[in-house]
C-alpha cells in the first residue's frame, strides 16, 4: 500500500498520538494536564484559522460552537456512562466527542446561513452576539445544570487522543486550503468580488469553512469537557472567543504552523507566568495592542501571504 | 393601568442613560468608521474620577446639590476626553491605514487592559465601591405617578446633550469638518481639514459623553466596580446599531427603546433572564434585516 504526501503525514501523525500516549504515562498529572490544554487549543486554533485566516470571515464567536460540542458531548457520555460496559467507554468517549463536533457543526450552519452576508466589523458582532446568545441558553437550561454547569464527566480525555484529533485538525484543514477546491476560501478572502465574478460562490465557501471550523471548535470543546471534568458556561464567553482569535493573530493568519505555534505557546506561557499572576492579563492586553500596531503579520511570518491578513 | 405608567417611567429614564451612551459610539463609529470597544470602559472610568473628585468637590461646593453634581459631571467629563485622546492617539492612530480587523482587534485590547488594569488591587481593585451621594434622591408626585428627582434629572441632561451634539456637528465647522470626513476621508482631507484634529476632537466628545453617562449611571447603580461599564455598553450599542449607526437622533431612538424594552421585559417572569440575549437578538435581527439602522439611510457597498 503507498500512501502520498498529506496521508503520509496523518499516519505519522497518528502513530506519534500512540506513543505519545504512552508516553504520557511518566509525566506528572499538571504537566499531562498543560500538554492536553496546548492540544484543544491547537485544534481551536487551527480550526479557526480556517475560518478567520484563509477565508478571510472574523468570527468572534469560536467559544460559543465549543460550547455546543462540550455540552452535548458531556451530557451523552453523562447519560450513558452506567449503560455502557466499562471496556466500552474509550469508544463511546471518542463517538460522544464526534457527536459534539457535529452538533457544533450544525450551530455553525445555523448562526452561518443568514449571517455571513455580512463583512468585516458587522460579522464580528453578529457572531459574538450568537456566542453570547449560546451561551444564555446553556446558563437558563436547567437539563444541563443551569449556570452551575456540568460537572462529575468522566475524565476520559487523555493526551494521545487530544494530540490525534489535533494531527485530525491541522490534515483536514490543510488538505482541504491545498486542494484545487480550496483555492475558493483564499479567494474570498483575498477579493469577494471578484471571486464571486471568477465563478466561485462566497456563501458556499464561507458557510463550508463556517461548518468545517465548528465542527472541530465542537470536538476541541468536547475534548475539554472530558479533560476538565466541569464545565460552566461563563468559560465560554467571548473573551474565550478573543482568546483564539489572538491565538490566530499571533501565528499569522492562514499560516498554520504559525498559528500551531503560537496556540502552544499562549497555553504554555501563563503557566510559567503564574509568579506574577496579578499583571498576566494587563501583559495580555498590552500584548494585543503591539502585537496589532507592531507586528500584525504574526510573529512567525517571513515570507509572502496567502488568504487574509490584517497588515 | 398605573404599574404600565410607572414601567413607562422607568423605561424612559433607563433608555436616556442608554441614549447617553450610545451617542459617543455612534460618533466614533460616524467619523472612523470603527466601533469603540473601549467606550464602555471609558464610561467606568467616568464614574471613577466622580468617586475620587467628589471629596475635593465637597470642600468648595455643597454635595449633596445639584451644583456640585454638575461641577463633578463637568470634570469628570474633562478628564474622560483627555484619556479617550490619549487612547486614540496611543492606539488607534498607528493602525489609521490598517483594515478594520486590525483597529477593531486593538480596540478589544484596549478594552481588556482598561479593565484589567483597574482591576488590579493597586488601582481600583476589583471590589464594588458606594457612589458617593451626589443628588439626594426624592420622590417626586408627577400627576400621580412616583418620579425619582434622579430620572428626571438624566432625562433632562440627555435632551440637553443630544441637543448640544446636534448643533455642534451640524452648526459648527468642526462639526462640518466631521461629516466630511465621514462622508470621505480622503477627500475631506484634500480640502484641507486636519484629520487628526478632527478624529482627536470627535473621541474627545464622546468620551466626554461616556463620562456624563457613568456618573448618571453610577447615581441609580448600588455601587461601582472595574467592569461596571460592560452591560450598559452592550445595550447602548444594540440602541446605537438599532437606530442607525452614525445617526445622532437614532441613537437617542434607540436608547429608548432598548431601555423600554428591558423594563417590560424585566417585568415579565422567565424573561428577565434573558435580558442579555435579548437585546443581542434584537442586534442581529438589525443587522440582519436593516442593517442601517431604524433611522439610517440604505447604502450600497461599492467596489
Amino acid at each position: 500500500m503507498s500512501l502520498k504526501g498529506g496521508k503520509r503525514w496523518l499516519l505519522l501523525g497518528f502513530l506519534l498520538a500512540v506513543f505519545l500516549s504512552w508516553v504520557s504515562g511518566f509525566l506528572n498529572p499538571y504537566d499531562r494536564g498543560v500538554w492536553i490544554d496546548c492540544g484543544i487549543n491547537v485544534i481551536l486554533a487551527v480550526s479557526l484559522n480556517l475560518i478567520l485566516g484563509y477565508t478571510g470571515q472574523f468570527s468572534l464567536g469560536h467559544a460559543g460552537f465549543m460550547s455546543v460540542g462540550g455540552y452535548t458531548a458531556a451530557k451523552l457520555t453523562l447519560v450513558t456512562v452506567a449503560l455502557i460496559p466499562a471496556s466500552f467507554h474509550p469508544l463511546a468517549f471518542v463517538i460522544a466527542c464526534l457527536l459534539g463536533g457535529l452538533a457544533a457543526a450544525v450551530a455553525g450552519l445555523i448562526v452561518g446561513i443568514p449571517s455571513l452576508r455580512l463583512r468585516g466589523d458587522y460579522l464580528a458582532i453578529v457572531t459574538l452576539g450568537a456566542g453570547e446568545i449560546i451561551r444564555v441558553i446553556w446558563q437558563n437550561t436547567e437539563a444541563v445544570g443551569g449556570a452551575s454547569g456540568l460537572s462529575g464527566i468522566p475524565k476520559s480525555t487523555t493526551l494521545g487522543w487530544t494530540f490525534a484529533f489535533a494531527v485530525l485538525t491541522i490534515y483536514v484543514v490543510l488538505c482541504l486550503v491545498n486542494s484545487t477546491y480550496g483555492r475558493g476560501f483564499i479567494a474570498v478572502a483575498d477579493d469577494e468580488l471578484a471571486a464571486d465574478a471568477m465563478g466561485i460562490n462566497p456563501v458556499r465557501y464561507k458557510v463550508t469553512a463556517f461548518v468545517v471550523g465548528a465542527f472541530f471548535a465542537g470536538i476541541a470543546g468536547a475534548l475539554y469537557a472530558h479533560h476538565k471534568q466541569t464545565i460552566v458556561p461563563t468559560g465560554f464567553d467571548w473573551l474565550k472567543s478573543v482568546d483564539i482569535v489572538v491565538m490566530v493573530i499571533l501565528g499569522g493568519m492562514g499560516r498554520t504552523p504559525g498559528v500551531i505555534v503560537a496556540a502552544i505557546l499562549l497555553t504554555w506561557l501563563p503557566e510559567q507566568l503564574r509568579v506574577i499572576a496579578d499583571y498576566r492579563m494587563i501583559v495580555y492586553a498590552l500584548l494585543i495592542i503591539l502585537l496589532m500596531i507592531l507586528r500584525p503579520q504574526g510573529l512567525f511570518t517571513f515570507k509572502t501571504r496567502k488568504g487574509a491578513s490584517v497588515s | 393601568m398605573d404599574s404600565f405608567f410607572q414601567q413607562l417611567v422607568n423605561g424612559v429614564a433607563l433608555g436616556s442613560i442608554y441614549a447617553l451612551i450610545a451617542l459617543g459610539y455612534t460618533m466614533v463609529y460616524g467619523v472612523l468608521r470603527f466601533i469603540n470597544f473601549a467606550h464602555a470602559d471609558i464610561l467606568m472610568l467616568g464614574a471613577f474620577s466622580a468617586y475620587f473628585l467628589s471629596p475635593a468637590i465637597q470642600q468648595i461646593f455643597p454635595l449633596p446639590g445639584i451644583g456640585g453634581a454638575l461641577v463633578v459631571m463637568l470634570l469628570a467629563a474633562i478628564i474622560c476626553a483627555g484619556i479617550g485622546v490619549g487612547v486614540e492617539f496611543c492606539a488607534y492612530r498607528p493602525l489609521r491605514k490598517r483594515p478594520n480587523l486590525a483597529v477593531l482587534i486593538t480596540a478589544i485590547g484596549v478594552s481588556l487592559l482598561i479593565e484589567y488594569t483597574c482591576q488590579h488591587r493597586a488601582v481600583f481593585g476589583a471590589e464594588t465601591r458606594p457612589f458617593p451621594q451626589l443628588i439626594a434622591e426624592r420622590n417626586l408626585d408627577l400627576v400621580g405617578l412616583t418620579v425619582s428627582n434622579l430620572d428626571v434629572l438624566v432625562v433632562v441632561m440627555t435632551v440637553i446633550l443630544l441637543v448640544v451634539m446636534w448643533l455642534v456637528v451640524n452648526r459648527t465647522k468642526i462639526g462640518t469638518a466631521m461629516r466630511a470626513l465621514s462622508f470621505n476621508r480622503e477627500a475631506a482631507a484634500l480640502m484641507g481639514i486636519d484629520i487628526n484634529r478632527v478624529i482627536s476632537f470627535t473621541f474627545a466628545m464622546g468620551s466626554a459623553l461616556a463620562a456624563v453617562a457613568g456618573v448618571l449611571y453610577a447615581l441609580k447603580a448600588p455601587g461601582i466596580e472595574p467592569l461596571m461599564g460592560i452591560h450598559p455598553g452592550l445595550r447602548a450599542f444594540v440602541a446605537a446599531v438599532l437606530g442607525g449607526i452614525g445617526n445622532l437622533p437614532g441613537a437617542s431612538l434607540g436608547g429608548l427603546i432598548l431601555g423600554l424594552l428591558e423594563t417590560f421585559a424585566g417585568g415579565i417572569a422567565g424573561l428577565s433572564n434573558y435580558r442579555d440575549a435579548i437585546a443581542f437578538s434584537i442586534l442581529i435581527l438589525i443587522l440582519l434585516f436593516r442593517p442601517a439602522g431604524i433611522l439610517g439611510k440604505n447604502s450600497v457597498e461599492k467596489v
